[in-house]
């Protein structure tokens, strides 16, 4: 039998090369094919679709749905809760993901030490990363346990307040247990860059005079700089969508203080039942997500 | 490694005075303090209220508030594990969760080691905006899907089922899987599958009898990792599920808090247990999980 590879062989026709590119492009394709069918069914179908309920009146339970225009987008973007909500994710994503970058460096640079043995190192290791091994449910339930009027943390301070509970101290609650969770994982792609920076730097640095903090932003600091700029565009998107922590321990509450944009979004399509409203809001959120997916993608590509 | 090399270059220059040899070490002493008392601190920060959970399944629920907080109990017991492990609803929660979150990983493996190989070993048309694609995906809000979702897991009657929840988990789980999978194979060398390829058997056999066995470590990474994504979800699984035999386990934490309102020891109980999966897989595997996550996830 004679396969298409043996068929050049024989006749080195310029043709057969080329049915043999294509041969290749075809099984390319082939191993592709579930990814394609998965994300046109996943992620084509389903924004085309949010796109379409955001221009119509009812959708999803609606019976009727009529085209609307620009209707829900201007009831929307003229809601102040909406704005409200906008305001919390910016304060809530921003604070976490300037005390991740300090936290998890701070954590990674004392990792990192060698004044300290190899054990101990290992055994803080394993205790730094804990937080990141609970899902959001049980660092919610846990952190309601510890600040709960009669807690540990109140006893500790020898406070007596509310909180998660509070107007005023529920925002900055809610971001410092979301810093909490989140922190290891930036100190884990930091040591890990940390022990890829060659150890010659440094010592050259050293013979040349510099003390340890310029070392650390003159030799650290730029060698980590893409790890870096990778991790904050990564958790600046991640902690912007975050739902599940804040929907478990305030509930966007009390009244909207801790109301971020998932929160606002999920109350108006599953509280309301205004799906139309909530696609709109929900659609708002996607073209501020693609913003920072624009930045992080020219940076993936820059580094490659 | 870098320090210690200063050190010894600074030590071996201030050989010269005495004077200046103790102030070196002296300092070298005090930093080492300065470092143990930042882990110190830092390990409270981090393992303190992880302690007090582990304490607190252990004891009875007065006890949990009692003042002043003690870490050792008098009346230690393993009740409320006891209760949460022999309750069917809550040992529901655990099968949902075993059975969502493996058959994702499983799938998610199936479908992105194909995907990573295309990627890896194959030069084709649309391969850069398909890239593009991918990493995108990342950035999409799990809250504007979660409407359309909703809309199209009702309309193919998969709501309150398994498939609906592992269908609609696979659009988080796959695009790290890709990137991270696809990381792994550019670190193997292609001469490894190309000639099994030159010798005239296909792409498939490349994959699965060369390349697959030699990446079980980069494998079992994204494995590890698809894996706590899904066990961990919580906004699809409060969504696309209504009845409690159809919940997982993160759900099942908050439903425990809402009936039993406030038995804390067993609430604790249960987020322990929820945790253990994702706890041993990381210990046993973290030198993979580490390195995989940075080479994939970090560095792409």
């Amino acid at each position: 039998m004679i396969t298409p590879d043996t068929e050049a062989i024989v006749t080195g026709a310029p043709l057969s090369r080329r049915r043999r590119q294509l041969r290749k492009a075809g099984e390319s394709y082939g191993f592709l094919a579930p990814t394609l069918l998965l994300l046109f069914v996943l992620m084509i179908v389903p924004i085309v679709m949010v796109i379409g309920y955001s221009f119509q009146d009812r959708a999803v339970m609606g019976a009727s749905s009529g085209f609307v225009g620009l209707a829900n987008y201007v009831e929307v973007l003229s809601d102040p809760g909406f704005w409200k909500a906008t305001g919390n994710t910016l304060y809530f994503t921003g604070v976490s993901v300037a005390a991740h970058l300090v936290i998890g460096l701070t954590f990674a640079m004392l990792l990192n030490s060698t004044l300290i043995g190899v054990v101990p190192r290992a055994i803080f290791r394993a205790l730094y990363v804990l937080p990141w091994l609970f899902t959001a449910a049980v660092i919610a339930v846990l952190w309601r346990m510890l600040l709960a009027p009669n807690g540990i943390v109140n006893f500790l301070l020898t406070t007596d307040v509310e909180w998660l509970a509070s107007p005023q101290l529920a925002l900055g609650t809610v971001t410092f247990v979301n810093i909490w969770a989140g922190y290891p994982f930036f100190m884990v792609s930091l040591l890990a860059g940390l022990q890829g920076i060659p150890g010659e730097l440094n010592e050259a640095a050293t013979v040349d005079g510099a003390n340890g903090p310029q070392r650390f932003w003159n030799v650290t600091i730029p060698q980590l700089r893409p790890i870096i700029v990778s991790l904050l565009l990564l958790d600046f998107i991640w902690t912007s969508q975050q739902f599940a922590l804040i929907w478990m321990t305030t509930g966007g509450g009390p009244i909207d203080v801790t109301e971020v944009l998932s929160t606002f979004t999920y109350k108006l399509a599953f509280a309301q039942y205004d799906f139309a409203v909530a696609a709109t809001s929900a659609v708002l959120v996607l073209l501020m997500s693609m913003v920072l997916a624009v930045l992080y993608v020219r940076h993936q590509k820059a580094r490659d | 490694m870098a320090t210690a090399a200063i050190t010894t270059r600074s030590t071996t220059r201030s050989r010269n005075t005495g004077a200046a040899r103790t102030t070196r070490a002296a300092r070298t002493r005090m930093a080492r303090i300065g470092v143990i008392i930042g882990l110190v601190l830092g390990a409270i920060f981090a393992a303190g209220p992880v302690l007090w959970m582990l304490s607190s399944s252990f004891k009875s629920n007065t006890e949990i508030f009692e003042l002043p907080p003690r870490l050792v109990t008098d009346s230690f017991s393993f009740d409320a594990y006891l209760t949460i492990l022999t309750t069917p609803e809550t040992v529901r929660f655990f099968l949902n969760s075993y059975v969502v979150a493996g058959t994702v990983t499983l799938l998610t493996l199936l479908v992105a080691i194909q995907a990573a190989y295309a990627f890896s070993r194959f030069e084709f048309r649309g391969k850069r905006v398909l890239n593009v694609v991918i990493i995108s995906v990342q950035a999409v809000p799990p809250i504007t899907l979660l409407i359309p979702y909703f809309g199209l897991v009702v309309a193919l009657k998969l709501y309150n089922t398994y498939p609906g929840l592992i269908l609609t988990y696979m659009v988080f789980t796959l695009p790290y899987a890709i990137i991270m999978m696809t990381g792994y194979f550019n670190t193997l060398p292609r001469e490894l599958d190309e000639a099994v390829r030159m010798d005239g058997a296909g792409s498939m056999t490349a994959l699965w009898r060369i390349l697959v066995p030699i990446s079980v470590p980069g494998i079992v990474s994204v494995g590890i990792y698809t894996f706590m994504i899904a066990w961990n979800e919580y906004l699809f699984a409060l969504t696309l599920t209504r009845t409690n035999d159809m919940r997982t386990v993160p759900i099942g934490i908050q439903l425990l808090m809402g009936q039993h309102s406030y038995e804390w020891n067993q609430i604790m109980a249960m987020s322990i247990l929820g945790s253990i999966p994702v706890l041993i897989l990381f210990l046993v595997l973290q030198r993979y999980f580490i390195s995989g996550l940075t080479a994939g996830s970090v560095k792409s």
